[in-house]
């Protein structure tokens, strides 16, 4: 069974981020990338079910800048079997995004095609079931668990007040939360074996974009808050203050 | 010109949903400034239309009832057809699990971008012009959609609900031809004590490491009860990966991020990636033994002491100031 992983490049969380002198963007030096978090569950996901069907191969795909190599490097190094990347400045139209990804997964017969539930930066949570629609192919989103059997994909879905229990025919899509993968770590053999791994660059399709980013801004600061006090002797004042002063109460 | 807004209702169990009401106040804010109407979309089981009429009262002009199964992709095309039958510049959805699983397939299906936990918005030369948090909420991006319809989803609690009363004619819409789609629903399995999502209340206690021992949990869920029924736990990551609460509870990154009007940090330290799921919380409380505490740096009203005590006093307190 092969298995595509759809990953994206971005700033690690704890990176501090700084907008650039344009206003539209951030500065680069200094930024930290990785792999999004959530797509190292989805390509343990990936990893867990070849493995649990003795054979086949996961593919990383990704579109980004040519620096998404690196990235791609690192989930090679964790036991995917090859990588494609689509050279190119993504934005945050996701519709732009789907539509450069589908191209590329449109000629692959890969029995699913598996997402992080988002990706950290834009924090938008469409792709995965936007390549679903361009592919015509059935979507689970927020899979915390999935197992596949006679080409069927049982998912288990994380969703408000429970799980939900969903059924897909192959070839299929899922975006995968964090449930029952646990990523791995890259073993030093397995970074030595990722160099060797076939990583094919090439530029991605012209897709106009349906957004504009005009302006990005820090939040406003947070007013500074206020020790009320120490222990139970606290609760009256603080409960008067949620009351009176912030009226939450 | 596409002057009306279709706002997208979440009906569930025949009731629709509160986060609803604040889709159709945005959508109203938004007609308003277009000049144009409010349509409710309501794609959902027997009885949705009905249950949506309620929506006059904040602004909604018409109900567009589509009964239809319940699963998302029924539902995408259900509310795509909706969308294409309309003069729409706007289509709103909330930023709830449900709405993030079918707002990109209507997206789409309609070639259309989509903007996702939108907190601000604006209409500017006929455009909607959109707020969103980015980089886990350490900026914020304003982005202008070229097309129309403008697709957003807006986060729960941050719009509110406005008054704007009127009689909303409810029109039933015949449901789109069925097929089969190779998705099916099967089971539900409810979790333990989680009526409602920590990410739509109004209200949340969350807690951490410093709980020490998941048996201490009573605590946090009688001063949840305390705070009344638009309150929810949440908890950090550190104790969702020691398995003393569900994964559905976690705040941050790999986890969910809320804007609840009060969020009181019991016994969590405030990591970095914590800070990113709630740092734009209306008021923020932080109950910690350890003064230094980063979370200590972005609450507003801060107790230093032991938490088990504090949160049963505030419990305690919070009771009296209700029944008075």
């Amino acid at each position: 069974m092969n298995i595509t992983v759809c990953v994206k490049r971005v700033p690690d969380t704890a990176t501090r981020i700084r907008i650039a002198d344009d206003g539209r963007g951030i500065m680069q030096d200094g930024v930290k990338y990785v792999l999004s978090p959530y797509d190292e569950f989805a390509v343990e996901a990936a990893l867990q079910l070849v493995e649990a069907a003795g054979e086949g191969q996961v593919t990383l795909l990704s579109y980004g800048p040519p620096a998404t190599a690196e990235t791609l490097r690192s989930g090679l190094a964790l036991g995917a079997h090859r990588a494609v990347l689509l050279t190119g400045e993504p934005d945050m139209d996701g519709w732009a995004t789907a539509q450069v990804l589908a191209s590329e997964l449109a000629g692959s017969d890969d029995a699913l095609v598996l997402f992080g539930i988002k990706a950290v930066d834009d924090d938008q949570q469409q792709v995965g079931p936007m390549v679903a629609e361009l592919l015509g192919r059935p979507c689970a989103t927020a899979v915390a668990a999935m197992d596949v059997e006679g080409g069927v994909a049982t998912c288990r879905r994380a969703v408000e007040g429970g799980q939900e229990v969903v059924e897909m025919d192959l070839p299929a899509v899922a975006t995968v939360t964090k449930g029952r993968y646990e990523p791995r770590y890259a073993s030093l053999r397995g970074i030595m074996m990722a160099k060797r791994k076939p990583l094919v660059e090439k530029p991605a399709p012209e897709v106009e974009s349906g957004l504009v980013v005009e302006a990005l801004t820090y939040p406003p600061e947070r007013p500074d808050g206020r020790i009320v006090g120490e222990g139970v002797d606290a609760v009256a004042e603080l409960v008067r203050l949620l009351r009176e002063e912030a009226k939450v109460l | 010109m596409m002057a009306d807004v279709l706002a997208v209702a979440e009906v569930r169990d025949g009731v629709v949903r509160s986060v609803s009401r604040e889709v159709v106040s945005a959508a109203r804010g938004i007609a308003d400034s277009l000049r144009g109407a409010v349509d409710v979309a309501a794609a959902g089981g027997t009885g949705c239309g009905a249950a949506a009429a309620g929506l006059g009262r904040h602004g909604a002009d018409r109900v567009l009832a589509v009964e239809v199964a319940a699963q998302v992709d029924v539902r995408a095309t259900a509310v795509a057809e909706l969308a294409r039958a309309g003069s729409y510049g706007a289509v709103v959805f909330a930023a709830t699990g449900p709405g993030r699983d079918l707002a990109p397939r209507v997206a789409a299906r309609l070639a259309s971008p989509l903007l996702t936990d939108v907190v601000a918005l604006d209409v500017d030369g006929g455009q909607i012009v959109a707020t969103r948090p980015v980089f886990a909420g350490k900026a914020l991006a304003r982005v202008r959609a070229l097309g129309a319809p403008a697709l957003l989803s807006i986060r729960p609690n941050v719009f509110g609900v406005a008054d704007s009363p009127r009689e909303a004619r409810v029109e039933a819409v015949s449901p789109p031809a069925e097929a089969e789609t190779g998705y099916r629903v099967g089971g539900f399995e409810a979790s333990a004590g989680a009526a409602l999502d920590v990410a739509e209340a109004a209200i949340v206690v969350s807690g951490g490491r410093g709980m020490k021992d998941p048996e201490n949990w009573h605590i946090l869920e009688d001063l949840r009860d305390a705070l009344g029924d638009t309150a929810a736990l949440g908890a950090s990551r550190a104790v969702v990966d020691a398995g003393w609460r569900p994964h559905a509870e976690q705040v941050g990154q790999t986890g969910k991020t809320v804007t609840p009007k009060l969020y009181l940090a019991m016994a969590i330290s405030g990591a970095i990636q914590h800070l990113a799921g709630m740092r734009t919380s209306g008021v923020i409380v932080a109950v910690n033994r350890d003064p230094d505490a980063p979370i200590f740096g972005v609450a507003d009203y801060g107790i230093v002491g032991d938490v088990f005590a504090v949160a049963q006093a505030l419990a305690a307190a919070v009771r009296e100031l209700r029944n008075s």
